[in-house]
Formats: C-alpha cells, sequence, structure tokens
C-alpha cells in the first residue's frame, strides 16, 4: 500500500522553477533516500510533503488523504519531521521537549505523555538526559532527542531533512545507529542525506535529483554500483572519492 | 567655613522635615507606574501579536497606534484625554486618564520591544511546532513566546524606568504624585533645592528597586542557558 504519493509537483521560488514535476510513490515501510547536490531540490521536496513549502502544482496525498492547506495541522501529526539544525525548543527539558507535541497537539494527558516520552528517550539511550536543557547535550543527543520528539507524535511517516549535516564526524553514528533500529522496525521513512555508506546500508529505494526532477532511481545497488545517468556518475564520483 | 557647615545642617533638617510628606505623593507614583507598565505589557502584547498576523488591515490600525504614540509628545497625550476628550463628551477622572494615557504610551514602546524580540526567534522553532501538527497560534502561545519574552527582559526593564519616571508628567493633570507635590512643597516654602533633592532621592530608590527585582527575574531566566 502506498504511504505517500506525489504527482506532478512544481515548486516555484519567485522565477526560480526549484522542482520541476515530481512524481514518486512511497510504500508503506519503505526507506527511501534522496540524494543530490545542494540546490537539486531534495530539501524543497521534503518539505513540500507536510507543506513548510507551499507547493505550486502538483497533489500529494498521504496515507490514501490529500494534504491541502485547511486540514494540515491534522496531516502534520501523521508526518514527523527531524531538521538538519534539530530545532528543539531550548525553553524545556528534554523530556519537556518529547511530551510538548503529544500534549499539546494530542490533549494527551500529562501522565500518559510522561510514560510514553520516557520509553522514546530510553529507545533513543537518553533516560539519563530526561531533566536535562537541550543546549546541555551534544549535537548527537539533541538530534536523537529530536527524532524522539517526532515519533511520540506517532507518525505514519518520518522525514529527515540532512539530519547528521550539522553533527561532528565523530556524532554522525549515533544519530545514524537509530535511524537503522526505526528503518528496521519497518518505519516509512525518507530521508535527505549525504551519508552514502548509510543510504546502501539502510534504503531500499535511492533516488537522485538533479534540478528538480529525479534523475535516477532504483535501489542502493542501482544507484551506487551501477549508475547511468551521467550527472549521477559525476557526483558520485564528486563525493565518493 | 561655618556657612557651609550651618547651610548643610539646614539643608538636611529640611530634607528629614519633608520626607515623611513625599509618602502620599511616592504611593501615587508608584500606582501609576504599576498600573501603566502592567497595562502597558498587555496591550504591547496583543498590538505585537496582531501585526503578526495575516490581516493587513489590523497591521495597518496597528501601525497607526503606534506612529501616533510615538510621535507626539506624552504631555501632550495627557492634555488631550483629559482636557480634549470633555469638549468631545467623554470625561474620565484624572487617574483613570493618566493610567490610560501612560498604559497607551508605553504599549506602544512596549509592543516593539516584544515584535522585535518575537521575530528573532529562530524560524526553525516555529517549523519544528508546526511540523508536530500545532496551529500557528498554539505554536506561538507554547514556543515562541516564552523564548521572545526572555529576550525581551533588558529591554523591558529600560521601558519599565523610562514608565517611572514619566508618571511624573501626570501631576499637569492635578494628580498630586512626587513631583506635583515637590512644586507645592517649593512654593510655598522657598526652599527649592532640598525639596527637589528629597524628590529625586525617591525616584532614584524606586528605580533601583525595580533595576534589582529585573536582575533577578533575568537570572531566574536564564538557567537554563549555557
Amino acid at each position: 500500500m502506498s504511504m505517500i504519493e506525489i504527482k506532478n509537483l512544481h515548486k516555484y521560488f519567485g522565477d526560480l522553477e526549484v522542482l520541476r514535476g515530481i512524481d514518486l510513490t512511497v510504500d508503506e515501510s519503505e526507506v527511501v533516500c534522496l540524494i543530490g547536490s545542494s540546490g537539486s531540490g531534495k530539501s524543497t521536496l521534503l518539505r513540500c510533503i507536510n507543506f513548510l513549502e507551499e507547493k505550486n502544482e502538483g497533489e500529494i496525498y498521504i496515507d490514501g488523504q490529500l494534504v491541502t492547506a485547511k486540514d494540515i495541522n491534522q496531516i502534520r501529526q501523521k508526518v514527523g519531521m527531524v531538521f538538519q539544525r534539530f530545532n528543539l525548543f531550548p525553553h524545556m527539558t528534554v523530556l519537556q521537549n518529547v511530551m510538548e507535541g503529544p500534549i499539546t497537539v494530542k490533549k494527551m494527558d500529562q501522565k500518559k505523555a510522561r510514560e510514553l516520552a520516557m520509553a522514546l528517550l530510553e529507545k533513543v539511550n537518553l533516560l539519563d538526559k530526561a531533566d536535562e536543557y537541550p543546549a546541555m547535550l551534544s549535537g548527537g543527543q539533541q538530534q536523537r532527542v529530536a527524532i524522539a520528539r517526532s515519533l511520540a507524535m506517532e507518525p505514519k511517516v518520518i522525514l529527515f531533512d540532512e539530519p547528521t549535516s550539522a553533527l561532528d564526524p565523530e556524532l554522525v553514528g549515533e544519530v545514524l545507529g537509530v535511524m537503522n533500529d526505526l528503518a528496521k522496525e519497518g518505519r516509512t521513512m525518507i530521508i535527505v542525506t549525504h551519508e552514502m555508506g548509510f543510504a546502501k546500508e539502510v534504503a531500499d529505494r535511492v533516488i537522485f535529483i538533479h534540478e528538480g526532477q529525479i534523475a535516477e532511481e532504483g535501489t542502493p545497488e542501482d544507484i551506487f554500483d551501477r549508475p547511468e545517468n551521467e550527472r549521477l556518475q559525476n557526483f558520485l564520483g564528486q563525493i565518493l572519492v | 567655613m561655618d556657612a557651609i557647615i550651618n547651610n548643610s545642617i539646614e539643608f538636611f533638617k529640611t530634607v528629614v522635615e519633608f520626607a515623611p510628606k513625599f509618602i502620599p505623593g511616592v504611593i501615587l507614583t508608584l500606582q501609576l507606574a504599576f498600573f501603566s507598565i502592567i497595562l502597558g505589557m498587555i496591550i504591547g502584547l496583543v498590538v505585537a501579536v496582531l501585526k503578526l498576523t495575516k490581516y493587513k488591515w489590523l497591521k495597518k490600525i496597528m501601525d497607526v497606534y503606534i506612529t501616533i504614540v510615538r510621535g507626539t509628545p506624552l504631555l501632550l497625550q495627557l492634555y488631550f484625554i483629559f482636557y480634549g476628550l470633555p469638549s468631545l463628551g467623554i470625561m474620565i477622572d484624572s487617574f483613570p486618564s493618566a493610567i490610560i494615557a501612560l498604559a497607551l504610551h508605553n504599549g506602544a514602546y512596549i509592543s516593539e520591544i516584544f515584535r522585535g524580540s518575537i521575530e528573532s526567534i529562530d524560524y526553525g522553532q516555529r517549523e519544528a511546532a508546526r511540523s508536530l501538527g500545532m496551529t500557528k497560534w498554539q505554536a506561538m502561545k507554547r514556543v515562541v513566546l516564552p523564548q521572545a519574552f526572555k529576550r525581551s527582559v533588558p529591554a523591558l526593564g529600560n521601558q519599565f524606568i523610562i514608565a517611572v519616571k514619566d508618571s511624573s508628567l501626570a501631576s499637569v493633570i492635578t494628580i498630586t504624585e512626587t513631583m506635583l507635590l515637590a512644586r507645592q512643597f517649593g512654593a510655598a516654602t522657598f526652599n527649592v533645592f532640598p525639596i527637589y533633592f528629597t524628590a529625586g532621592v525617591y525616584y532614584l530608590i524606586i528605580t533601583m528597586g525595580l533595576t534589582k527585582v529585573l536582575s533577578i527575574v533575568e537570572q531566574k531566566l536564564k538557567v537554563n542557558e549555557r
């Protein structure tokens, strides 16, 4: 069953057409990695899926429901988002950050939300940091909290926008580890990443985006070992020195 | 030499004699400052939030309010409300008139303080809140405003101190607060210097106390920052 269906998506920033007709279907439990050079439109595509950017043309269905501006708040509850720069709420403790969505949006009672948040913090291995403020945590720990925060809404899909790009190299592993666990649980994930090793290992499908269009897609083996598109070959040549 | 000593003794005698007589005026000054700050904060918050809504006409109205209040002297605003409005058939007593004028005046400045600090909050904060499914208002209330408020404390402190001192202008609409008392005592005794000195000390005590309270608030709010 398809969890996300995107039809003929176009997005303009002023006169610049950043997305030039994207068609994409993501199945339930599928892990899709979006790769491409900077400015290719991969982050914009991700942000259009939960309306952080408003699309200009095309249709997006999530879990069979057409995404419109009107019921976007309800749809966003089904779509978790993890940002490059974490965007944790600095005035709340780690635990409060994770409880915030369920309490404010789902009106879950405090006790239940706390139990849920504690379980999620345990999952990302940060139970001992529950009462710290984000500023006291390393980047890797902050990003794991951000993942727990998005999981707290029990989303059907999780979008990752370059989740490890702002991290020190030695902290990348712990975040990718958590994402790997999520993939194994059968969660539907769309990941914009520059971590080719990770994409190779975790993705069911890799999509190469070039100048706002899907230039090539396939299994990690197809994309990394037998790239056909010349742009993709150049791109891989540049990053896999 | 003797003259200096004698004059100083006279001076402080007058200060000690008149200091207690200022108390009713000081209480009025405190009341004016307190209400104009509290109401000014409420007006400031409402105006700042309304200015950020998508309704252009609301934003226009708020801009007109801020432009008028910031662009005309407070003295004139006090005259307008107390002496001007009655000619339109609106009679307001002197104390509420003063509170209204001072609160509207502070509200305009405070709204700009709030708007600045709201806009200084990283846009990613709003995006993170919205992507959890929060409405715009929930994101504002739960995520943006608490952080913005903390950032506005130093500038608010400034405005509060100005509010204390500006309350002295209420004397022109017959409110016998500290400065009007000083003028009356001075006219009655012709001993102007020690009396105005006393008034000045009272203002300093109030503003220094306020500064202390604000720095405690600021420290309390800082706990969760690196």
